[in-house]
């Protein structure tokens, strides 16, 4: 029988790795994700989990470690946050192009400088061209569920890629919330066993992470950006399975009441739950509005978003990240650009707030929609607007 | 295939070629051949995990391979961390019963820049958290692969480009990091120096360092006839005439406790190691006493250490 | 060695890389012919030689090979020439000498 239990979305990873019974995790701690790494040597230290855990000096070490187990053939989870995630941004590269599965689950974290524990996605916006599968998560359930998925997605001897799984520093991590917990026949039957193709093994002698001369270097990437864009028929397959087993069914991209809707919200991460008690309230007062949550973010689900926002006139795009100097809210410039040949698409206009943990109340909502319709009817000269941050913005657009 | 072996005195070598034949190492390199004797020592049970470098580069490039052990290599600064995922996964999955119980032993194998500068950090780590591997540093005291810079391995008064001899410099103003002191600091079972020139002290060094349980570390002098400018056939020497001067001590460090495996009453003037490599030309006499006077102090202060440890 | 020939990366599209660019044939790279940087070359002398095995021993590129009768033999499709088993032998029985004009 599932139990129903209060988790922080840190607990609710780490619970998740444990029913995925994974063998092998190093991790560094960092605010706000240490609940995770801790949480799971208390479940080692108890017998509750039967893994390595090894205590790494940093977080490019945990993340190299994490590849040599991989190699091996061990099921190996990670997490970090902000500027761990930084830290170990060399071996994020390697981690997808010599395709070693790895779960790292991230609590978004702000960037430094200045320093900022609280929680942004400016350190999901710094891999989005590592070539790792990489969702949202939006509560404590997500965060579980897409744990699970991430082992389960990547694993799949089809792929054989790493998977971050996002969610916000501190609104998620240190928030309780209620999660189902499956039972673990349940987990069982969703996860297969762990099998790596290429083990290093003396019986079988093969070479992992040879060099690339310039005749060949092309061949290796585009091998790499087909198998990575290929992984979308094992994302929506793991989704599938996932519903048919715990009966909650993910997508890809989430629409939330936007039938008929003129002006649509897109969001990512937990901020996305607030607005939706703004779309309720408008849907209430009549207003044509409905909000979009974007999930997979890579591989980018460009056919699921076109379908998302046919018909509507105004598509607003939250950022929690500058872009500096460039396309202002990195989200929206991917929305743009996903939306550029289409011939009839939505007036895009990107808002970027919640910064370095600045919340994002209803009000602050209520705001972003309609200054997003004024916009969308009026124009603007603004590359982006900003919503919560004090001073005004303007001349901004280079 | 039944394995063959040539004899050397009391000494079997395999004369199976664990590292392949054309490699694209310097004609006469030194490490090239230090490398192929640590791979006899090792046998066939071992996975190596491979910094970037002069071995990595030389030895896997796309499409063909001359390793013929399990070999993976990740980046240039995290060798022991690469080698802590291999080792502990390999024992997690063996305890899980995910894999039968093998012998299979972890390597790390990096050069003097992967180990004394930007591997440092993991090297650390890994010799603290007791991982169960071997760890073979080969120094050619300098990045040579990207073209002899200087690293902190490079030797007082050798020539790099990035710590060049000129008018206003002899080189390199430091002295060597003491990297086999810095295994040893971390109290890990077992720390050796070892030369090719002496190739079956190495081969038992790497051998012994292989069978030990927890941390184990071998510093492998490995002369370079590129960067250190010498001629092709005098890698062997070279070495040779490093232990002899006292520039290369060959040691052992059991628990703590020091071992000289190659001593003599009265070093050989550092001069004669230093004069038949480009890298040191530039020298004047009193640059060549202070080294003499620092290896003095060096070798007296290691030999109190063999007397101070027997106790 | 005659029957394969070496693979090199123009050989690719993008379709025959492996997965991860993983190498699984074990020494593959034994098939490059590095006796083509040779300046010089070393001749053995039989009558000289004691088959004390130093040659084998200290090259850097496995090019000599043992032989069924206890003695040796350079491998010229790797050796580079470098000299240091001439100069190693207790014998003088290793020479180097200019390698042929082609």
């Amino acid at each position: 029988m599932s139990k129903r239990v209060g988790l922080e979305a840190s607990h609710a990873a780490a619970e998740a790795a444990r029913m995925a019974d994974v063998d092998f995790i190093a991790a560094y701690p960092i605010t706000p994700q240490t609940h995770i790494p801790e949480r799971l040597a208390e479940m080692v230290a108890d017998g509750e989990l039967d893994a390595a855990y090894v205590p790494v000096e940093s977080e490019h070490s945990a993340l190299s470690a994490c590849l040599g187990a991989a190699a091996v053939g061990a099921r190996t989870f990670t997490a970090t946050a902000g500027p761990g995630l930084e830290y170990m941004h060399n071996v994020v590269y390697v981690a997808s192009a010599m395709r070693l599965p790895v779960v790292m689950t991230i609590a978004n974290r702000a960037l430094s400088a200045p320093l900022s524990i609280w929680g942004d996605h400016s350190d999901a916006m710094s891999v989005r061209d590592t070539g790792w599968i990489q969702v949202f998560c939006q509560n404590s359930q997500e965060a579980f569920d897409m744990t699970l998925w991430a082992f389960r997605v990547g694993e799949d001897s089809k792929i054989l890629l790493p998977v971050m799984v996002h969610f916000d520093g501190f609104h998620l991590t240190h928030v309780t919330e209620p999660v189902i917990l499956p039972e673990q026949e349940e987990v069982d039957r969703f996860l297969p066993p762990f099998h790596y193709p290429f083990a290093l093994d003396p019986d079988k002698p093969m070479t992992l992470g040879a060099f690339a001369p310039p005749d060949i270097y092309s061949e290796a990437k585009m091998a790499q950006e087909v198998a990575t864009r290929k992984s979308r028929a094992v994302v929506l397959q793991g989704f599938q399975e996932f519903g048919d087993i715990f009966g909650r069914y993910y997508h890809p991209v989430e629409p939330y009441k936007t039938e008929g809707a003129s002006t649509l919200l897109l969001t990512m991460g937990s901020f996305g739950e607030t607005a939706k008690t703004v779309i309720d309230t408008k849907k209430d007062k009549g207003e044509s509005v409905g909000l979009i949550n974007l999930r997979l973010w890579r591989p980018f689900p460009f056919q699921e978003l076109r379908q998302a926002v046919k018909g509507a006139k105004t598509l607003v795009v939250f950022d929690r990240c500058i872009s500096f100097g460039g396309p202002g809210g990195p989200v929206a410039s991917e929305i743009k650009s996903a939306l550029y040949d289409e011939k009839e698409r939505p007036r895009a206009v990107s808002f970027i707030g919640g910064l370095g943990g600045r919340d994002m109340s209803a009000e602050d909502f209520e705001y972003v929609i309609d200054r997003g319709q004024e916009i969308a009817e009026k124009g603007s000269e603004e590359l982006f607007e900003t919503v919560g941050i004090r001073g005004e913005v303007t001349g901004i657009r280079g | 295939m039944t394995e063959k072996f040539i004899k050397f005195g009391k000494n079997l070598v395999t004369t199976e070629e664990f590292l392949a034949e054309g490699h694209s190492f310097c004609t006469g390199c030194g490490e090239a051949l230090a490398v192929r004797l640590a791979c006899k020592a090792l046998g066939r049970n071992v996975i190596i995990a491979n910094a970037t470098g002069c071995i990595e580069v030389c030895t896997s490039p796309l499409p063909v391979t001359s390793w013929r052990v399990p070999w993976i290599h990740t980046l240039f600064e995290n060798v022991a961390a690469t080698a802590s995922g291999v080792e502990a996964g390999l024992r997690i999955l063996i305890k899980k019963g995910r894999m039968p119980e093998r012998d299979i032993k972890c390597v790390a194998v990096a050069g003097d820049g992967g180990t004394s500068d930007i591997g440092i950090q993991a090297l650390s780590g890994a010799f603290e958290r007791n991982h169960d591997f071997l760890y073979l540093c080969f120094d050619n005291e300098a990045y040579m692969n990207t073209g002899i810079q200087r690293s902190s391995a490079t030797p007082y008064g050798a020539s790099t480009t990035t710590a060049p001899a000129g008018k206003l410099s002899i080189g390199q103003t430091t002295w060597k990091k003491n990297l086999p002191e810095i295994a040893v600091a971390h109290n890990i079972p077992y720390v050796a120096t070892a030369c090719p020139s002496y190739p079956f002290d190495l081969m038992n060094k790497v051998k012994k360092g292989a069978e030990v349980k927890g941390p184990a570390y071998v510093h492998i002098f490995s002369p370079c006839p590129t960067g250190w400018r010498h001629a092709s056939d005098m890698a062997i020497e070279l070495g040779r005439l490093a232990v002899e001067t006292g520039i290369f001590p060959l040691y052992e460090v059991e628990n703590g406790r020091y071992k000289l495996n190659v001593d003599r009453p009265k070093l050989k003037p550092v001069e004669e190691y230093l004069k038949p490599q480009g890298r040191f030309r530039h020298l004047l006499d009193q640059e060549i006493a202070k080294i003499q006077e620092h290896v003095n102090e060096e070798y007296a202060k290691l030999r109190a250490k063999v007397t101070c440890s027997a106790s | 060695m005659a029957a394969k020939r070496l693979k090199t990366g123009s050989d690719f599209t993008w379709q025959d890389m492996e997965v991860g660019n993983v190498v699984t044939e074990p020494g593959s790279g034994a098939l490059r012919r590095t006796g083509d940087w040779r300046s010089q070359r070393p001749i053995l002398d039989k009558e000289k030689c004691n088959k004390c095995g130093l040659c084998w021993l200290y090259c850097p590129d496995a090019a000599i090979k043992p032989l069924e009768d206890g003695y040796y033999e350079i491998d010229l499709f790797h050796c580079k020439g470098c000299g240091i088993c001439a100069k190693s032998c207790p014998k003088d029985a290793i020479t180097m000498i200019e390698e042929e004009e082609k």
